[in-house]
């Protein structure tokens, strides 16, 4: 078993590394993660991490400025099936289209597109920036022995877009910032958290070590 | 529902914590790390270094401790401090740094803000303010960013600085009165309303607390989406818990299952 999380340029990776070692040597998990830009990589992984921030049409570019990463994640993931994690950016990415900025295309994995959030309340401010909880809109093995709800645990949010899926099956679970705003997508062997797992302490070492664990 | 965020700050010099953090049980209270990890098992809400390092030649003193913090904390991490080009942010973010804080760089070339956003992302580039009250008695309020740690003004007005940073792209301010900092008589409310009102992205309430009510004044009066304190909790006076708690009290939402 291993574990890749795809170095694609997109800021740093070595706390979503050291987030990922720990949650699985917690868990009793014995298994190497490996940070590589490499497709060949993504190809011999058993679980594959798609991390991501900044601008949506920034990273899409940097993803796709490696020369084979895009087929080797279509293969990888889609057609092998493995088991997929998208984080902030790299979860919007499983988009069809982004719109922050300017429109580009996504990975075309959820159907819907990523859009700035828009609080009904004025005073609320945006970026999202900080803790918040999780409203669960269908179960899923990432949320296992995760306290929700609003006197639930916290995950760490900083964001002014999110995916606006246009399947609400494929909503895992929402936050909620002057309505709902959308914190995971699931689809199949993928899913997605628009917060940071690698930075959400216990919830975050939590649902990395379901990721982990996880058998779709 | 968004918590109000409580974030200790460690001021650090060549790579040690300034007169160290005295609450703790710790083995080195110099050591940021060992800070840093305390204060992530004490359910902080984000952590700040600020770097006065005096040469910008010790900077890898500091890039080893945001590595080394990055490594042990799973947690948000802010580092200010000297920070004047892109590649200083580059290399902060590289090391582990979420968000990092630009200061008087920006004062004196504030399309800084501009490239930083458009190369990072707003969501990581913190425009820290420091502000002086210049108006008289009997005047309307008026604050003024001063730099060189509130000795030197710039005649800039801070309100209008802060609408300006934000359409530049700062994701957040992190506000800092120099009128009050080190004083422990509170936050100066007013100059946080006043920029808290004038801007769409979140505000840092910083310097002057010296009780935790005066913590629950920067989010109720001064409108702050995150309070930042430094000696209250370093020198044991209150815990991170006692705070949230206070604020609970208050009736503002706090996160308490870090």
């Amino acid at each position: 078993m291993s574990v890749i999380i795809i170095d694609y340029g997109s800021g740093n990776l070595h706390s979503a590394h050291k987030a990922f070692e720990r949650a699985g040597r917690e868990a009793g998990l014995d298994m190497p993660i490996v940070v590589s830009s490499r497709p060949e990589d993504v190809l011999a992984a058993d679980r594959i991490v798609l991390p991501g921030v900044g601008a949506f049409a920034d990273c899409r570019r940097g993803l796709g400025a490696v020369p084979g990463m895009i087929d080797a994640l279509e293969e990888a993931v889609r057609r092998r099936a493995r088991p997929f994690l998208g984080i902030c950016v790299g979860m919007q990415l499983m988009a069809e289209r982004g719109r922050e900025y300017e429109t580009t295309e996504g990975l075309g994995w959820i159907p819907g597109e990523v859009v700035m959030i828009a609080p009904k309340d004025p005073a609320l401010k945006v970026p999202h920036m900080g803790w918040n909880t999780l409203d669960v809109r269908r179960p899923h093995a990432l949320l296992d022995g995760i306290a929700t709800g609003p006197d639930g645990m916290h995950a760490y949010f900083v964001h002014s877009y999110h995916l606006n899926a246009s399947d609400p099956d494929m909503v895992v679970a929402e936050t909620d910032y002057g309505g709902p705003v959308t914190a995971i997508v699931a689809r199949d062997t993928m899913v997605g958290t628009q917060f940071h797992p690698e930075k959400s302490q216990k919830l975050g070492l939590a649902l990395i070590a379901n990721f982990l664990r996880w058998r779709p | 529902m968004l918590k109000v965020r409580v974030i200790p700050c460690l001021d650090v010099k060549d790579g040690r914590v300034v007169k160290g953090v005295q609450f703790l049980e710790l083995r080195d209270a110099g050591d940021p790390v060992e800070s840093a990890v305390a204060y992530d098992a004490a359910g902080a809400d984000e952590l700040c270094f600020l770097d006065i390092t005096a040469s910008h030649e010790n900077r890898g003193t500091l890039i080893d401790v945001v590595t080394r913090t990055a490594e042990a904390c799973f947690m948000p991490l802010t580092v200010g401090g000297g920070v004047r080009t892109v590649e200083d942010i580059r290399a902060l973010l590289l090391a582990g740094a979420d968000k990092v804080s630009i200061n008087t760089a920006a004062v004196f070339d504030r399309d800084f803000v501009n490239r930083a956003a458009e190369k990072f992302g707003d969501q990581c580039i913190v425009v820290a303010i420091d502000a002086k009250k210049v108006s008289g008695p009997g005047e309307p309020d008026r604050w003024e960013i001063f730099t060189h740690g509130g000795r030197k003004p710039t005649g800039i007005d801070a309100v209008e600085y802060a609408r300006d940073v934000c359409a530049r792209g700062a994701g957040e301010i992190l506000l800092t009165s120099m009128d009050r900092d080190g004083t422990k008589v509170g936050y100066d409310t007013a100059l946080t309303r006043a920029v808290a009102d004038a801007v769409t992205i979140p505000v840092i309430a910083s310097g002057g607390v010296g009780e935790l009510d005066h913590m629950v004044a920067g989010v109720r009066d001064g409108h702050a989406a995150a309070v930042l304190a430094a000696s209250i909790f370093h020198f044991g006076r209150h815990t991170i818990r006692e705070a949230k708690d206070a604020l609970h009290a208050a009736g503002l939402p706090v996160r308490l299952d870090g």
